[in-house]
């Protein structure tokens, strides 16, 4: 009998993987190893409805235990991967079993790029990333009332959002001369600039953060390059993840910004897969791309089950990513660094519309903006290759949809 | 709580108590239902929690804006009974609902 297939990360990719190899007719024993005690959860809550006091803990899990011994999946919570012995294909966990494998998948998942200025170790700076930190910080939100979020990114306004919500006061500092710089168009940051203004989030664009002034162990303000401070109670840091790369770096396995690997999530090692926020995917021209996302993870999830069954699944589809603030919901599909023109469905100051990006006649990704009847549309659109003429995307009336039949 | 009926795709029913406040996406999920991926957790933001409400769909307030939005463009076939199921909230008033998965979801 052959070894198991072993998964090491119970995110979504790790689960993702462990039930796709399922569903692909693998028989065999399969392990899936959680860092955290409990069974897997949905982590995009933990900034929106969780913290809003509307999800208790317990709706957050994906699957239960129960669940996944249904689907005869061993789940080991509460246990890090701390060796791979690649030759002997075996790997040394944190409760000291040595596990032998005939295929490891690593969805070890990101941490949060730490704040590195004095005061960033007070208690009451805080990040976001597992259930333990949303908890902390919801304990938080309990008590103070000035806020102030270090990085104006999709975790760091949503947290503002909510906190403004809670009636706190809350300052957004950003590095950069616009929000979420590195992932939307300048149009998109200009809207959630106005949007959180409105509802009185106080955003600071290039704001630097220097220095979090503390008194007896707990911040007290947030100092900026330029000498300003901003009084807090709370400080969330959102300034982006790291990726979880040790363990496979440790081992040898190629990483650069990431766990290296192809469209298929094959890594460097024939028998070693990888998914999710740990990996750099190396793209067609040759680059490496690294996405932070739920489709990400759930669609490298897929490919390296199937790379792992001697399949080739390459990940072709368009990357969508959502975001929600307030009572706006944002839908974007396709990745818009490199547009030369934009189109608008609708109208921005109507909080309802969609922004087309285009380069050249091709469309390359579609933003909407409480406008869920575009995304479905153009998430095909883009997935097919198909592009609606910019009168046809400008038309509210136009139906998408029949560019697909 | 309530008792809700969901028929998997392969014409499996499977009960579940679904605690009061839990949406039916939840309460499928968590106990691995088949038929169904949720891919965004419940923020109605990728119609793949798709359902077809077989029994007591009188008793639900009719879709919001958005879920009707992605109603708009589910892969099945969209029904008169299609709904998402993170927008439905189980309160004891369902017991007794019976909901149906489709064949695909995406």
């Amino acid at each position: 009998m052959s070894a198991p297939i072993v998964i090491v990360g119970a995110g979504q990719a790790g689960l993702q993987a462990a039930e796709h190899l399922r569903s692909e007719g693998y028989a065999g024993e399969l392990v899936l190893v959680g860092s955290e005690a409990r069974p897997p959860y949905h982590r995009p809550p933990l900034s929106k409805a969780y913290l809003l006091g509307e999800f208790a803990e317990a709706q957050l899990t994906i699957r239960s235990p129960e669940a996944l011994a249904r689907k005869t999946i061993e789940y080991v919570p509460g246990v890090t991967a701390q060796l791979i012995d690649r030759p002997s294909r075996g790997l040394g966990l944190s409760d000291g079993r040595q596990l032998a494998y005939s295929g490891l998948c690593l969805a070890t998942g990101s941490r949060a790029r730490p704040l590195l200025v004095p005061g960033a170790e007070l208690a009451n700076v805080l990040a976001l990333r597992t259930l333990d930190d949303a908890r902390a910080i919801a304990e938080a939100l309990r008590t103070v009332q000035k806020v102030a979020v270090v990085g104006g990114g999709f975790i760091g306004l949503e947290i503002a959002a909510v906190a403004c919500k809670l009636g706190k006061e809350v300052v957004v500092l950003e590095a950069a001369e616009r929000l979420m710089p590195r992932v939307v168009s300048p149009l998109i940051s200009t809207f959630y600039a106005g949007l959180h203004a409105r509802h009185g989030v106080h955003v600071e664009l290039n704001s630097q953060v220097a220095e979090i002034a503390g008194a007896e162990g707990r911040a007290a303000a947030v100092r900026t390059a330029d000498g300003r401070a901003f009084p807090a109670g709370l400080v969330v840091v959102g300034i982006g993840i790291l990726p979880n790369t040790d363990l496979a770096q440790a081992a040898g396995l190629a990483c650069e910004r990431g766990i290296v690997v192809d469209a298929c999530s094959r890594t460097s090692d024939p028998a070693i897969v990888a998914a999710g926020d740990c990996t750099a995917r190396r793209v067609a021209d040759g680059s490496l791309l690294r996405l932070e996302s739920v489709h990400n993870a759930l669609e490298q999830g897929k490919c390296a089950a199937a790379a792992l069954l001697g399949k080739d699944r390459p990940f072709t589809a368009s990357p969508w990513f959502w975001s929600d603030q307030y009572d706006v919901k944002l839908q974007m599909v396709g990745l818009c660094a490199g547009h030369d023109h934009v189109v608008l469905r609708g109208d921005p100051a109507a909080q309802k519309f969609s922004a087309f990006y285009y380069r050249g006649d091709k469309l390359i990704a579609v933003d909407s903006v409480n406008s869920p009847k575009d995304h479905l549309p153009a998430r095909k659109l883009l997935d097919l290759g198909i592009c609606p003429t910019p009168t046809q995307a400008a038309d509210p009336q136009f139906n998408l949809a029949t560019l697909l039949t | 709580m309530a008792k809700i009926t969901y028929i998997e795709p392969s014409g499996k029913h499977v009960e579940i108590d679904v605690p009061e406040g839990w949406t039916l996406m939840q309460g499928a999920t968590t106990n691995g239902i088949e038929g169904i991926e949720a891919e965004c957790g419940g923020s109605c933001a990728c119609a793949t929690c798709h359902c077809y409400v077989e029994a007591l769909a009188e008793r639900l307030p009719p879709p919001g804006e958005t879920e009707e939005g992605m109603l708009a463009n589910v892969v099945a076939e969209r029904r008169p009974n299609s709904r998402l199921s993170c927008q439905i909230k189980a309160t004891v008033d369902l017991d007794g609902m019976v909901v149906r998965l489709p064949e695909a979801q995406s």
